[in-house]
């Protein structure tokens, strides 16, 4: 199982999506653990697995074939959303010290392009004499989405659970989201995004925001495919200071994965606030004031954004994959 | 006034029928075309690529193309002032003039929609526009009031065109069987008889009114793209009538510009007569004042209190790195042909010619400087992204493409030139005619 861990999660859904077609084409037998391809030579070496009906079995490692935890969500039960939640985050900025692996972990799982990042860690300061702190910008998800109202062709689109999303399959390409979003939130694929081929193959899904299409806006999504499964947002679970809070309004709960708050209780205590109020979007991302800091600032500038490569170098290196 | 010189009808149509390109009209026509092929030859390479060959990035999202198509937008408004505005107010020297600004409209609307194309990142979606298209969108809004606009200009310019057809229909000789061809195929059932003189002008009547409105309408919704949004910059009241009142003045430069170069290689001397510059110059003239007017109201205000996600974007334009080019614009654009214009000298053909080049030139950047810098000032600090981001300069391949709509316009322009009279002959004729008979 250690071998599975260092794969991504996207080629393990890939591996998965693929095993179940090859399930579902072999009319013969239902035995999902028949083995559908006889070019697979036993490996010798043995796993147990708990079968459903409580048994202990053992079997050769090589028929092991990873299985999708949950069937693939359709483009309108995407666009629906879940039912019955209003997903929110809480940034609390007095515990954030740029380590930024929330930015490597999203920028991993959802193959944003070398030098573009969904999630940004800004150095702020108000004016010259205040406190400068790291503030972490994802998508504040707004309930007046500025972004969705100017949407031609309702690509992008707000969902019953609070969360935007956009459809890279009908995505024209126009931009005009990107200039109406006042939180710069929104990146564009400017050329052909490297992926592998097996995941360039796959279908879109809204949820993953994957595979990302060249010509089309892409941004956070809050990772709705982890929320369907009752996870958390890679961010969320990325971060070592527990920074990022994830929840749902209804239920009043918010998690970074070790401490549960009330969220009710927690942004009235800590004086929680929203970016850009005066504007009108309503987000759903709340920052907590940067007081009382777990690091000084200046621990994080150990880490200040060094933009390794510019895009143009990043465009080589996808001709060098391809 | 000058003299009034006697002109028969036959002299007329003869001065007017379309000529064959001289020497310098094939070399005029060759440089288009290949400006026109190099930009095809960068659009291929954007579509091979991807926006990647732009230097458009995250943050400036709209570049050079975006501020083409204002551009266009504008210019196109021309058509609309000369043809329908003067119609209805009974503005008798406009007769000469008509059609040049309507193909200036028509040519210039085309390639506004063709450029938007350009800038999509997925111009084959298109029909997307339409499967699940939302009306709600500024975009949308645009869609349908240039479309129509289109087809309005393009009817206003047909129905006029109708009396001529069954001139030049006489002249096979002189026009070649190809281009009677085509002149039979777009006019032979127009007999000219009174009813069908009685449908066209009511028509004409018409469509001038309601060209108006929606004329307002492609500049108001287009300045809406930009003014719907939060930017500092964009986010302004006074957006509508700023562009619409920039727009007249840079459609009036064109048509200066075309009007002398026809008049020249022509020999229209006759008929765009200097009476046209000098009222042509009175109008230019007002309508600077208005654009001017509408830029004061646009800069003072927020220059006045320099709210804090302003004054970046203002120190930038008015002493900072866009400071050149946004005095050019102003200076260039809409200044110095207040001054040079207010003179009865200013408003002889070749000054007028000199400074309706410099209104459109300064037209062109004025749009720039209203599309780029304010990409460059968003609400949160531009921040964990390559130092290529920060910045906006076009590549070769952007302006490859600006160029190439330019000339394709210009193209567009020629060889309607090539094919129908410039100056409506019949109602020259018809004009003479009546001066004839007041003697």
């Amino acid at each position: 199982m250690n071998e599975n861990n260092t794969k991504s999660r996207r080629e393990f859904l890939v591996a998965g999506l693929l095993a179940s077609a090859a399930v579902a084409g072999c009319s013969t037998s239902n035995n999902p653990f028949a083995q559908d391809d006889e070019t697979i030579k036993p490996s010798g070496q043995m796993v147990k697995l708990l079968s459903v009906d409580g048994q202990i079995i053992e079997m050769d490692k090589a028929f092991l074939k990873p299985v999708p935890d949950l069937p693939a969500v359709s483009n309108s039960e995407a666009r629906r959303g879940i039912p019955g939640k209003k997903f929110v985050m809480v940034i609390d900025l007095s515990r954030c010290k740029n380590v930024r692996a929330c930015q490597k972990a999203c920028n991993h799982m959802h193959h944003v392009h070398p030098g573009q990042n969904w999630i940004k860690v800004l150095s702020m300061e108000e004016s010259a004499h205040t406190a400068p702190y790291w503030q972490p910008t994802t998508c504040m998800h707004c309930d007046e989405p500025p972004c969705v109202k100017v949407c031609p062709v309702d690509a992008t689109f707000k969902r019953q659970d609070g969360i935007v999303l956009i459809d890279s399959d009908r995505c024209i390409g126009c931009r005009f989201c990107m200039a109406a979003c006042p939180y710069s939130t929104r990146v564009f694929n400017w050329e052909e995004p490297i992926l592998s081929k097996e995941e360039a193959e796959q279908a879109y899904s809204c949820e993953t925001s994957t595979p990302q299409k060249k010509g089309t806006v892409g941004k956070c999504d809050f990772c709705p495919d982890m929320t369907r499964k009752g996870e958390l947002p890679h961010c969320v679970s990325a971060c070592p200071n527990g920074v990022f809070m994830f929840g749902d309004m209804i239920q009043d709960s918010v998690t970074n994965g070790a401490e549960t708050f009330r969220f009710s209780d927690l942004i009235k205590d800590k004086s929680g606030y929203r970016l850009l109020e005066d504007l009108g979007t309503k987000p759903s991302v709340y920052y907590l004031p940067p007081v009382n800091r777990n690091f000084p600032y200046e621990s994080g500038l150990e880490n200040k954004y060094q933009p390794d490569h510019t895009y143009e170098d990043a465009k080589k290196l996808s001709t060098k994959i391809n | 006034m000058e003299k009034s010189i006697y002109l028969n009808s036959e002299q007329i149509t003869q001065d007017l029928l379309p000529q064959k390109f001289g020497k310098r009209g094939m070399v005029w026509t060759t440089i288009l075309l290949i400006i026109a092929l190099f930009g095809v030859y960068a659009y291929y390479r954007q579509l091979r690529y991807g926006l990647i060959v732009t230097n458009m990035r995250d943050y400036v999202s709209w570049g050079i193309y975006i501020s083409n198509f204002v551009f266009f937008v504008a210019i196109s408004l021309v058509g609309s002032l000369i043809t329908a505005i003067f119609r209805l107010t009974n503005v008798k020297w406009r007769t000469p003039l008509t059609r040049i600004s309507e193909i200036i409209a028509v040519s210039a609307i085309v390639f506004a929609a063709l450029i938007i194309i350009v800038d999509m990142g997925r111009p084959e979606r298109f029909m997307n526009l339409f499967i699940h298209g939302r009306i709600q969108s500024p975009i949308l809004w645009d869609v349908i009031v240039i479309s129509t606009y289109f087809f309005i200009s393009l009817l206003l310019l047909y129905f006029p065109l109708l009396p001529d057809f069954k001139i030049l229909l006489k002249f096979k000789e002189k026009t070649g069987k190809r281009l009677n061809k085509l002149y039979r195929f777009q006019g032979s059932f127009w007999k000219g008889t009174k009813a069908q003189f009685h449908i066209s002008e009511k028509s004409i009547s018409i469509l001038c009114i309601l060209i108006i409105p929606v004329a307002f309408c492609i500049h108001t919704v287009t300045s809406w793209l930009f003014a719907t949004t939060y930017r500092p910059g964009w986010d302004s009241t006074n957006f509508g009538a700023y562009f619409i009142s920039g727009a007249f003045l840079a459609g009036s430069g064109a048509v200066v510009v075309a009007m002398y170069v026809f008049r020249r290689y022509y020999h229209l001397e006759k008929y765009i007569t200097e009476m046209h510059f000098e009222k042509m110059g009175r109008i230019v003239v007002m309508l600077a004042l208005v654009y001017l007017y509408f830029n004061v109201n646009e800069f003072l205000t927020p220059a006045f209190k320099m709210k804090e996600s302003e004054e970046g974007l203002i120190r930038q334009l008015f002493i900072g790195s866009y400071a050149p080019m946004f005095w050019f614009a102003i200076l260039v654009g809409m200044i110095i042909p207040i001054f040079v214009l207010v003179f009865k000298k200013g408003r002889k053909p070749l000054p007028m010619f000199i400074i309706g080049i410099m209104v459109v030139v300064g037209a062109w950047f004025k749009r720039y400087i209203i599309v780029t810098p304010t990409l460059l000032h968003p609400f949160l600090p531009m921040q964990n992204v390559p130092t290529s981001f920060m910045s906006y300069f076009p590549s070769w391949e952007e302006w490859a493409i600006d160029a190439g709509s330019l000339a394709g316009a210009l193209l567009v322009i020629t060889f309607f030139v090539r094919i129908y009279p410039i100056i409506p002959i019949h109602e020259t004729i018809i004009e003479q005619n009546e001066k004839d008979e007041s003697k």
